[in-house]
């Protein structure tokens, strides 16, 4: 009860980056996330080989891709490329994707929901019902007809996704506003004369932050392998520029034979969203003042 | 307590105790250590003997019925002492053997009826299966079984309650409900958490009288808990006041109430609220702050194809009455009869008919900017402060919320004005970097009266803001209302459904029946010469903190109170209001029939 104010001073109120750097499993996420920002930004420089260089002595003699050694740190590909290069250069594609796509897809999901979610009534309803068509639409035929418009590209294949990926995020908000906004809290503070902007972003966002932060992460792994479904069908970053979606998607059929080709990028993929996960986790409970001193 | 029933457990007390209780400590484990929740607690209970466990939150009490049901919560555990049912030792037994005697031989009644029955069941079906659970006897039998339970318990038509699902049943159904279900199998020992706290004090009277009448009838010994001094003088025959997990006095009820030993069982006493107590004031004559003249306020129900309104909830009719400045004025009666429903009109939370007037301005004329003007004048502290305030915020930001939002004061001045508020309410400044939940219920409450002092309204309307805390606290937060309307001769709207506080605090008070003002005066006139019925029930029904008090002899009805919903079109009997001298006004003499059209 008492522990805020405290004689020891480690316990004390502080900002809330101070306390995200005291958890040990937050700052593991956030290294592993500048590592992979770094590696997505230094890829021309760090990379020992071009990504779509298709190497005479990166395949064995029947043809085969070569498993990882000393020269190529992950193997190479089907196509006799270097996949520790393609990697590299597949992390900004991915990165844009699952963080950017992800995020503005989250946002949109966030506005929908609250606003539906606090004034119910036939804004409420009306947005819904829109939400409810989104889901119901096929999001592969939306690509495919965006992609017909437009020239084929990554910020194609990122709009998508925004605008396919805000759904279910918007569901889960709006119910939990709906509860949110019956809380004796909100009540007191329409008595108080609030304006309807402080009450949604003042009092009940913060209340949702632990939902958003889950739905984020969640959506990370999806949606960077979205992205490779879509740029199969040809909507998205076309060969030979990789992402780690469409490195597992290339090589998927391959997995008995040469698994270090899906093993490798998966596990990229997997150490994002776990790193967005941990720091997701230690800013909800450093963002949550019930929760303090219990790490 | 009746004479006859002080003498009874003297027969029985020959026999050996239903249940002992030695040296019990409750512990829990938090970071590594263990902290006591209750220590050494040593009691027995006789056969047919009320003990009543009495305590402030926080006392253990509760705990203590859990760790004799063996239902600890899971870092939560008896570290040492015994309990022993009869010659069975319940802390020695394993949870299998333990399920058996739960319902069976032990039964447990929670303080809150709809939350510990299942929504999705019917009462029948849990009845049943609360028989069977026990007993092999087939499901006809136990059919049979339940509906004779829902008979003793009093219930008006128990064929069909079997069918009804927990929410079609009032909440002092639900009661009855979960008394039949703990006395079906006929235990020995029931324990009783807080049963009628969740209730009005109209059906708090009846299950209190259900539970001695089944008490007479069965012979089950008793071990009601309760924060109440109220329940305990009518109820127990013995008494043992808990605090900080430990016993500080136990005696027979005669005895505590006339000689208490310990000084925190005199200070218990001495801050339960008492009808006859308040301290007489001037009345005020100044002029009203807020005036309501015919304030009707219905909810419709939509049904059919089309949505249409086939009902409307009467929530509060043809409502007049005003608050003058610096006057408390309280709105009492019980649940769903639409005191709560005022205070949100007043407000602004629920739109309403008829005229609202705060400080000679009609409200119902104004735009956006001046409702939130309104908003200074009119503020509101809730009967939760937990839920009231933004578990996120810091108290500080809190309480100078309103002035941001009002634009008032520089972020300094603000700030001042905080802690200068909260020093005002007796929480220290520096405690303003806190958030809600390390504070205590009572301070939480302060918490939430200095921000709605923020801005210095004319009005504050209490709802029900002192019944979810302790009696001692309850005192202290209502001497400080006191003082806060004598400083800035603020008004109060106190709304409460507790007769002893409203008697304790009130200039003027209006009784409020089915969404309709039965009776309104002064509190001399509303509480020393009550004319309606409804008025004399609600008095009739408080329980008095003296075990030597004979309650008068009353009728034992299950009454239930109508419903308030009514087809669209028709309403309740429009109640009319007779001046009986000096501003004492009284419903005329006629039934609050149901249903009479109007247009």
């Amino acid at each position: 009860m008492t522990d805020a104010t405290g004689a020891d001073p480690a316990l004390r109120p502080r900002g809330a980056l101070a306390r995200l750097m005291r958890r040990k499993m937050a700052l593991f996420g956030l290294a592993l996330i500048v590592l992979v920002v770094a590696g997505a930004l230094a890829a021309p420089l760090i990379a020992p080989f071009a990504p779509d260089e298709q190497m005479f002595d990166g395949l064995t003699l029947e043809g085969a891709p070569l498993p990882p050694d000393g020269r190529f740190l992950f193997g190479t590909d089907l196509l006799g490329r270097d996949l520790f290069s393609r990697i590299l250069y597949g992390a900004q594609t991915s990165l844009i994707i699952g963080v950017v796509a992800n995020g503005l897809a989250l946002l949109i999901g966030t506005l929908v929901g609250i606003t539906a979610g606090y004034f119910r009534g036939w804004i409420g309803a009306a947005l819904m019902r829109f939400t409810d068509l989104m889901m119901a639409f096929p999001a592969l035929l939306l690509a495919i007809c965006l992609a017909a418009i437009f020239q084929p590209s990554l910020w194609i294949v990122a709009m998508v996704i925004a605008l396919v990926n805000w759904v279910q995020t918007a569901r889960v908000i709006y119910t939990e506003t709906t509860s949110l906004a019956t809380r004796d809290f909100i009540a007191a503070c329409r008595t108080l004369g609030a304006g309807t902007g402080r009450i949604l972003f003042r009092h009940i966002l913060p209340h949702l932050v632990p939902t958003i932060i889950v739905w984020g992460t969640l959506g990370i792994s999806t949606t960077v392998l979205l992205e490779a479904t879509l740029s199969f069908l040809g909507v998205g970053v076309q060969p030979p520029t990789p992402s780690w979606g469409n490195i597992i998607f290339e090589n998927q059929t391959y997995f008995q034979s040469a698994p270090w080709l899906v093993f490798i990028p998966g596990a990229a993929i997997i150490l994002l969203a776990l790193a967005f996960n941990l720091v997701g986790d230690a800013l909800r409970d450093v963002l949550d003042p019930t929760q303090r001193g219990r790490d | 307590m009746t004479l006859a029933s002080a003498l009874k457990p003297a027969a029985g007390a020959v026999t050996a105790p239903v249940l002992t209780v030695e040296g019990l400590t409750v512990s829990v484990r938090s970071e590594g250590r263990l902290r006591p929740l209750v220590q050494d607690l040593s009691f027995t209970l006789n056969r047919g003997e009320t003990l009543a466990i009495a305590g402030e939150s926080g006392s253990g009490k509760s705990i203590t019925s859990l760790a004799i049901l063996g239902l600890l919560p899971p870092n939560v555990s008896v570290t040492a002492g015994r309990v022993a049912l009869g010659d069975t030792e319940l802390t020695a037994l394993p949870e299998s053997r333990l399920r058996a005697i739960r319902g069976d031989r032990i039964a447990m009644i929670f303080q809150e009826p709809m939350t510990s029955l299942n929504p999705v069941m019917t009462v029948g079906t849990q009845l049943v299966e609360a028989i069977r659970a026990h007993t092999p006897v087939s499901r006809s039998e136990a059919r049979t079984r339940a509906l004779d339970a829902l008979r003793a318990v009093r219930l008006s038509q128990p064929d069909r309650r079997l069918t009804q699902y927990p929410h079609e049943l009032s909440g002092g159904m639900r009661q009855r409900v979960m008394i039949a279900m703990a006395l079906a199998l006929r235990p020995e020992v029931l324990i009783a958490d807080e049963p009628t706290t969740a209730l009005d004090v109209t059906v708090q009277r009846e299950v209190l009288d259900l539970l001695r009448d089944l008490q007479r009838e069965m012979g089950t010994a008793i071990i009601l808990i309760t924060h109440d001094m109220g329940v305990v003088a009518e109820m127990a025959d013995r008494v043992i006041v808990m605090r900080h997990g430990a016993r500080v006095e136990e005696a027979t009820t005669p005895d505590l109430f006339a000689r208490p030993q310990a000084d925190y069982t005199r200070d218990l006493l001495a801050a339960v609220p008492r009808m006859g107590q308040g301290a007489h004031r001037p009345p005020v004559t100044a002029a009203p702050v807020a005036r309501l003249s015919d304030v009707v306020v219905r909810f419709p129900i939509r049904g059919g194809l089309l949505g249409q309104v086939t009902h409307n909830v009467h929530a509060v009719e043809h409502v007049s009455f005003d608050i003058r400045r610096g006057e408390t004025f309280a709105l009492v009666g019980e649940s769903g009869c639409g005191k709560s429903t005022i205070a949100k009109a007043l407000v602004g939370l629920v739109p309403h008919a008829g005229g609202i007037e705060i400080a000679g301005q009609p409200t119902d004329s104004l735009d956006a900017a001046g409702r939130k003007a309104l908003c200074r004048r009119v503020q509101m502290v809730f009967q939760d402060p937990m839920a009231a305030l933004d578990p996120r915020c810091r108290v500080g930001d809190l309480i100078s919320e309103p002035l941001l939002i009002h634009g008032l004061g520089s972020a300094p001045e603000r700030r001042a004005r905080a802690q200068d508020l909260m020093a005002r309410v007796g929480l220290s400044a520096d405690q303003a970097d806190r958030y809600p939940h390390e504070f205590s219920g009572g301070q939480r409450q302060r918490i939430c009266i200095a921000r709605a002092l923020a801005l210095q309204p004319d009005l504050i309307i209490a709802d029900e803001s002192v019944s979810a805390l302790d009696v001692s606290v309850q005192a202290r937060v209502l001497d400080l209302l006191r003082a806060l309307q004598q400083e800035f001769g603020v008004a109060f709207l106190f709304i409460s459904h507790d007769m002893a506080v409203v008697e304790n605090i009130s200039d003027r008070v209006g009784v409020m029946y089915l969404g309709q003002i039965v009776e309104m005066g002064t509190r001399a006139q509303v509480f020393g010469n009550p004319r309606h019925p409804y008025t004399q029930r609600l008095i009739a029904a408080v329980p008095v903190p003296d075990p030597l008090h004979v309650p008068p002899p009353r009728p034992r009805l299950a009454s239930e109170v109508p419903s308030p919903v009514h087809p669209a079109g028709s309403g309740p009997a429009r109640v009319r209001l007779v001046d009986c001298g000096d501003g004492h006004l009284v419903a005329e003499a006629q039934a609050p029939s149901l249903s009479s059209s109007r247009p």
